[in-house]
């Protein structure tokens, strides 16, 4: 069965201001989104707010993933039950190495489906890891190194990417993963999306540029504008931003979103 | 010269002063006849007593006791006596690599003390030993160290122990000797309204190098209270090097003393760990006098206080010759009204140029009504320095547990890692798995895991 995340009619607010005002969308496993729009819109609010951000509240509609209502549902779980961000600005946590931070993560999940679980051995563990690295062409030394502490912003990016192939969700958001990476890191990043996504992996790339499309081909592309998702089309609707810009749906959409 | 360079006795009229321990000269006479003292011995505990009578009991109004008041311990109750029954817990007697301890030393004040060797030391002129024993066999080397590096004159409390101390570790390593297998002793003093008192004495000379663990714990007795006062002297000669760990995990009745100081002498190198989790209150005084051209100290210190523990550790690095090396890293994590004060100084001597000093001090609150002081302190009389000074009071930060969460950490979990990852840099610091678990250990219990 393929598992579907499913946003329907998303209003939220944070300290009383709205951001989103009815969000639609649907990804399925498999499936490439993109998510694009002008800065300020409420891209990255909605994918905190799919993650549980706690200082975020859905005031009208409803998140499901499996089937299951995940409106309610604390940060922790959701991942556990296969969400997956990445962040636009990914957070140091001083004095955990990369590695022992997965290891720590993978066996978060599997404790979670299984409470007597003991934890992963290492040796099994080293070798997950070594795959996951060197599918995504990283220096094992990396593994050593603080998670994100330190890091530059092309590491960063590594490093979410890394986790994304670690823990193995089901659906992925990808927030402005391609922001502040030069053309390189770009590259790689990408890469390595392209190397995870297939039957068992939905993604959601929210991105402010069409840059990263030239490397991840999605199948579906929105437009949000002011709090809605007020275009949705194929992969030509990425190109057609790229050429014309954002003015032409705000224009088209002027007075249509609700103030 | 003296080396503590702070002000720190400004006295004025106190409104209620502290009471008075109850012991008497006979007292101290009669241990250091029990313990069949040299006359250089014998003379130097006097000494100490007549310190320790000339002055005061601290007050709130002399600078290094500003933050800490002793006026709660009642000390018409405390007295001498033989440590309790209660045998050494058995997590401490755990050894620190893998299956073995290079030699384990357990001492109960009042009681014989037990000793396990597997490393044979004797055969390589190494002396690891009680304090009795040390007096009768070895009171050359005491007569020769002790006293050299922590006078009585530190303190009210250094005089204290100076003369009153019956218990006690001797390390002495001779001239190149290379210890392979870590030494491990407990000083373990069950009781309630007792005044314990052990020191400790390390000597590396020329050359020869030591790994060192040493505890001084007790199990936590519902009511009374008990003093503890020790002293720690480290001498490191020319090219010695010693990894001495300690840690401090006294019941939560005792009330903790505490005067410590090492000088590392021309190239020799000093890796100092202190662990403090154990006490209802602890004053510590610990230096380190880089006396030698060339010599490094490094200085690691790890503290987790809960419920109404107050930790008061005051640190000084005093750099006395050119090319020396000081780094201190304090790291303390707070829970529930636990408060922790740290006061720092790195001195650098006129003559003590091309020297590197690095102080800081890292606290984690997590509870709202916990506080940490954090005091850092700079003297330097020399020109052509690299000294650096760090204080941070901190919380956890709403936005890692987010990030963690979203990899499916459950909060408590997240917040776990962080408080690992705060430790982690004292963590690496840390020789032998078995002396780290000890470490993590304490983290849980801290965290009432």
């Amino acid at each position: 069965m393929t598992d579907i995340l499913e946003v329907k009619n998303l209003h939220t607010s944070i300290d009383g201001q709205k951001i989103l005002k009815g969000v639609n969308l649907i990804v399925r496993e498999g499936e490439i989104h993109a998510l694009m729009g002008p800065n300020g819109t409420g891209k990255s609010t909605l994918a905190n707010v799919l993650m549980g951000h706690p200082s975020y509240e859905v005031t009208k509609g409803q998140i499901l993933f499996k089937g299951e209502d995940l409106t309610e549902m604390a940060t922790d779980e959701r991942a556990r039950m296969g969400l997956f961000l990445a962040f636009q600005y990914p957070v140091a946590i001083p004095g955990v190495s990369v590695a022992n931070f997965l290891r720590q993560a993978i066996n978060a999940h599997r404790k979670a489906r299984d409470p007597e679980y003991k934890g992963i051995p290492i040796p099994e563990f080293r070798k997950l890891l070594k795959e996951k690295m060197d599918l995504l062409e990283m220096a094992h030394e990396f593994a050593g190194r603080y998670l994100n502490d330190g890091f530059s912003g092309g590491e960063k990016k590594r490093a979410e990417i890394l986790q994304l192939a670690t823990l193995e969700p089901s659906i992925a958001i990808l927030d402005e993963t391609d922001s502040g990476l030069d053309i390189d890191a770009l590259r790689i990043v990408a890469n390595g999306v392209n190397t995870l996504s297939g039957p068992d992996l939905g993604v959601l790339i929210i991105t402010h540029y069409q840059r990263i499309l030239n490397y991840i081909k999605p199948d579906k592309v929105h437009i949000m504008l002011d709090g809605q998702i007020v275009e949705s089309g194929g992969a030509d609707l990425a190109q057609h931003l790229e050429e014309q810009g954002y003015d032409w749906v705000r224009e088209k959409h002027n007075g249509k979103v609700k103030g | 010269m003296s080396s503590r360079t702070v002000s720190r006795r400004k006295r004025v009229v106190r409104k209620q002063e502290a009471s008075e321990f109850r012991f008497t000269r006979e007292d101290v006479e009669s241990i250091s006849q029990a313990l069949g003292e040299s006359d250089k011995l014998k003379a130097q505990r006097m000494a100490a007593w007549e310190k320790f009578e000339s002055l005061p009991m601290p007050s709130t109004s002399d600078e290094p006791w500003r933050r800490t008041d002793i006026r709660g311990l009642d000390l018409d109750r405390i007295k001498l006596q033989a440590s309790g029954k209660t045998p050494v817990a058995s997590e401490l007697l755990q050894p620190l690599v893998a299956e073995s301890h290079g030699a384990l030393l357990v001492l109960r004040p009042g009681h014989a003390p037990e000793f396990q060797e597997e490393e044979n030391l004797q055969e390589q002129g190494v002396v690891f030993t009680d304090w009795a024993t040390a007096v009768r066999e070895h009171a050359e080397i005491l007569d020769r160290t002790m006293d050299t590096v922590v006078p009585a004159e530190d303190g009210k409390f250094a005089a204290l122990a100076a003369a009153m101390s019956q218990e006690g570790v001797l390390l002495y390593v001779p001239a190149g000797v290379r210890l392979q297998q870590p030494l491990h002793s407990i000083f373990w003093a069950p009781g309630i309204d007792a005044a314990f008192f052990h020191r400790v004495l390390i000597v590396l000379e020329r050359g020869a190098s030591a790994v060192f663990f040493h505890e001084t714990a007790s199990p936590t007795e519902n009511e009374g209270q008990t003093v503890h006062a020790g002293i720690v002297e480290i001498s490191v000669a020319e090219e010695a090097s010693l990894k001495f760990v300690e840690v401090q995990n006294l019941g939560r009745h005792v009330w903790n003393f505490t005067h410590e100081r090492a000088k590392v002498a021309r190239e020799g190198r000093l890796d100092w760990i202190f662990g403090a989790v154990g006490s209802q209150l602890t004053k510590t005084f610990s230096d380190l006098d880089l006396t030698g051209q060339g010599a490094e100290g490094r200085f690691s210190g790890f503290y987790f206080a809960n419920e109404r523990q107050h930790f008061d550790h005051d640190t000084q690095q005093n750099h006395l010759a050119p090319n020396t090396m000081s780094d201190l890293l304090y790291k303390g994590a707070l829970v529930d009204q636990s408060r922790s004060v740290w006061q720092g100084m790195i001195y650098v001597a006129p003559e003590a140029q091309k020297t590197d000093g690095f102080q800081a001090n890292r606290n984690l609150i997590l509870s709202k009504k916990a506080r940490a002081d954090s005091i850092p302190g700079l003297e330097i009389l020399a020109d052509d320095v690299r000294c650096t000074h760090g204080a941070t009071v901190g919380q956890l930060e709403d936005l890692p547990i987010y990030y963690l969460m979203t990899r499916g950490f459950p909060r408590e979990e997240a917040e776990r890692m962080m408080i690992d990852g705060f430790f982690a840099p004292i963590m690496e610091r840390i020789p032998f798995d078995g002396v780290r678990e000890r470490f993590r250990g304490m983290i849980e219990v801290k965290l009432g895991n």
